[in-house]
């Protein structure tokens, strides 16, 4: 019985774990390089105006006439950062004054003396930045205007550099995650894995209940498993009782019945009458018999789900069972021989292979004809043991293999008291074990053999 | 034989009483297991049949209770169990053997002999007819020097003969008494085992008289 599996738990966690962090890398890389194209942009930006400013600064008036003084710094300062080119222009008013007419010009009003802009210029992307002051010339109020503009390789290089940063923190960031997820989903599933293990090591019969400490989240699992545990247990030791219960019910009132029948078929003196009570007594037989194997079934189904076996001689085993049907088999004068091979150790339950033997030696003795011969022979290789049941009865007939199905009963059934069942128990018993029981005809002589294989 | 039959079921109790007394038995009845260790301590038994579930304890503590006095009267257990569920505990606690309910009588019969002859060695059970002697337990018959193993059916004919010697006894209820209930048995069958004792008799002063039309008389 197997349930559904749903795909490993620990893989499950783990793979959510690890999109996770690869979602939050991907988002840290992200916010990184804006934040530090940002910072680039805006420290270009602030070199600019502040170069700008400078040639603004040193702009001055002599006679009515405008002085452009290019301080060294104003220039320097932005070559300092990187190798890009620089351009700049001064206009008075709508005038160009210096510099390089063809950069363009953003307006700038007096409300807002300072505008960057980025464009393109002699085939190279510029950042450029215009500051104006108003300055009186002759008399006249004249705005100027300076505008300084940079190439941006350098800034496009500093960016690449600071994204390749960017993506190693990511990636540091993404396989510390993947590591930390992995451990954490192995150790919060290791008490589960623990519990999991220890419930399939455990015994088919081993009902106590489980009393290791688990964490918080298993108590609810691990207390219902231990209800179902009772529930099992109370169960399977109620149909025990309930066997048990059943068979004394059912064979008290049928044992009293039938010694009644037999006294009274010993007070009877008229023949047809006596007749007539054998025919009752053997009813109460088949009947008593019948709802025996069917207790006897139910007891050795609930054996076979519980397996309990233990390493034990098969021959000792089998010499108890002999021991006790031979008063059975001499009462029709039929001589119950054994032939036992050495080293017949298998590991079984010896009570249901007691059961099963005593059914087929019974069918055998109640089978094969009076003053025969029942052998019972075992043998043994590297793979199992053999045991060999064969008498001297009619045999089974090719069409008796169903035989042993359930209430099943061969031709040579009729007239002899039997309920069908114990060739079903038996075959049951060595199929539990993982043997084999099969039937056929002695090959020399009349009779018919029973073969079991029983693995070690 | 003296029996002590433990069995708290009045009407199973009484039905093997009356049995077993037909075949020349006494039964003595204790209902549980108290009046069953009363009974066992003053009067000295062939054999016990105890049931194994009684109202007063289990019939196992009743074994235990016989080992520890030292009373070693065989005892044949009676279950009504599944035989898969306890025949080892049983056998264990020092009954000799067990049979399960219901059970034919000549089952029991069989398993007692087999008891009776494993505790005894079958020593002093010989029985004197005319010039023949009969040991019963040992199932063997001897005239002169000559002793010889009746076989099964041969040593039951031969116990009903005896018990009625002189009497006829028809072949109706020889086959009743010689076959269990589960065996379709002609009456002619009787012949062949008649045959073979006479066998055995042969040169005695013993022997089988034929009734035609009636059954056979053991005369004596």
């Amino acid at each position: 019985m197997k349930g559904r599996a749903l795909g490993s738990m620990r893989r499950q966690m783990i793979a959510q774990l690890v999109v996770g962090a690869a979602l939050l890398a991907a988002l840290l890389i992200f916010v990184f390089q804006d934040f530090a194209r940002r910072f680039a942009e805006e420290s270009q930006d602030n070199v600019l105006l502040a170069s700008a400013t400078s040639i603004l600064e040193n702009v001055s008036e002599d006679a009515g006439g405008l002085i452009v003084d290019i301080p060294y710094a104003a220039l320097a300062m932005l070559g300092s950062v990187s190798d890009d080119r620089v351009f700049y222009r001064v206009d008075q008013g709508p005038t160009f004054v210096t510099g390089y007419d063809d950069l363009s010009v953003a307006e700038t009003t007096t409300a807002n003396d300072t505008s960057f802009v980025s464009s393109g210029f002699r085939g190279d992307q510029i950042r450029a930045v215009t500051t104006s002051r108003l300055l009186s010339l002759g008399g006249q109020t004249q705005r100027i205007r300076v505008t300084v503009a940079q190439t941006q390789d350098g800034l496009g290089d500093r960016l690449d550099e600071l994204f390749r940063r960017a993506v190693l923190l990511g990636l540091g960031f993404f396989v510390l995650a993947t590591g930390l997820s992995v451990w954490t989903a192995t150790r919060v599933l290791r008490p589960m894995q623990e519990l999991a293990l220890s419930v399939s090591r455990r015994g088919p019969d081993e009902l106590r209940p489980f009393e290791r400490p688990v964490p918080t989240e298993m108590v609810p699992l691990i207390s219902s498993l231990n209800g179902f545990i009772a529930r099992l247990r109370r169960a399977l030791d109620r149909s025990e009782d309930f066997i048990t219960e059943a068979a004394h019910r059912v064979r008290t009132p049928l044992a009293t019945v039938r010694t009644q029948a037999e006294v009274l078929s010993r007070r009877i003196e008229r023949d047809e009458n006596r007749q007539t009570l054998r025919k009752m007594i053997r009813a109460i037989d088949e009947s008593s018999r019948a709802a025996g194997q069917l207790l006897d079934q139910a007891m050795v189904n609930l054996r076979t789900d519980a397996l309990q076996p233990t390493q034990i001689d098969l021959n000792d085993c089998l010499q108890d069972v002999v021991t006790r049907l031979t008063p059975v088999a001499e009462l029709r004068d039929i001589e119950l021989t054994t032939t036992f091979a050495d080293d017949c150790h298998v590991s079984v339950d010896p009570i249901l292979i007691q059961n099963a033997v005593s059914n087929l030696l019974d069918n055998a003795i109640k089978y094969t004809s009076a003053e025969s011969r029942v052998a019972l022979s075992t043998s043994s290789d590297g793979d199992g043991v053999y045991l060999k049941i064969s008498d001297e009865g009619p045999g089974f007939e090719a069409v008796d293999q169903p035989l042993t199905e359930r209430f099943v009963r061969g031709s040579a059934g009729e007239g002899t008291v039997g309920s069908g069942l114990g060739l079903t128990i038996a075959a049951e018993v060595f199929e539990a074990h993982g043997g084999k029981m099969t039937l056929s005809n002695n090959t020399e002589g009349k009779g018919g053999c029973v073969d079991v294989y029983l693995p070690r | 034989m003296r029996f002590l039959l433990v069995e708290d079921n009045l009407n199973l109790a009484s039905a093997t009483a009356d049995r077993l007394s037909l075949d020349g038995h006494v039964v003595d009845h204790a209902p549980d297991l108290e009046t069953a260790k009363d009974y066992v301590g003053t009067t000295s038994y062939d054999l016990v049949l105890l049931d194994i579930m009684l109202p007063d304890g289990d019939g196992r503590s009743f074994l235990n209770h016989l080992r520890t006095a030292r009373i070693d009267t065989p005892v044949i257990a009676v279950t009504a169990r599944s035989e898969v569920s306890d025949r080892v505990g049983i056998l264990d606690l020092g009954a000799d053997d067990y049979i399960t309910k219901p059970f034919d009588f000549s089952e029991l019969e069989a398993r007692c002999r087999a008891v009776l002859r494993r505790r005894a060695g079958a020593t002093s059970n010989a029985q004197r007819i005319g010039d023949i002697e009969f040991n019963r337990l040992a199932g063997t018959l001897s005239y002169g020097d000559e002793t010889v193993a009746l076989r099964t059916r041969e040593l039951r004919l031969l116990e009903l003969l005896v018990d009625n010697s002189n009497i006829i006894l028809s072949k109706t209820k020889l086959v009743d008494r010689m076959f269990s209930y589960d065996e379709d048995v002609s009456e002619n069958a009787i012949e062949v085992y008649i045959g073979r004792l006479r066998k055995h008799l042969a040169g005695s002063h013993v022997s089988i008289t034929t009734i035609r039309g009636i059954g056979y008389r053991l005369d004596v």
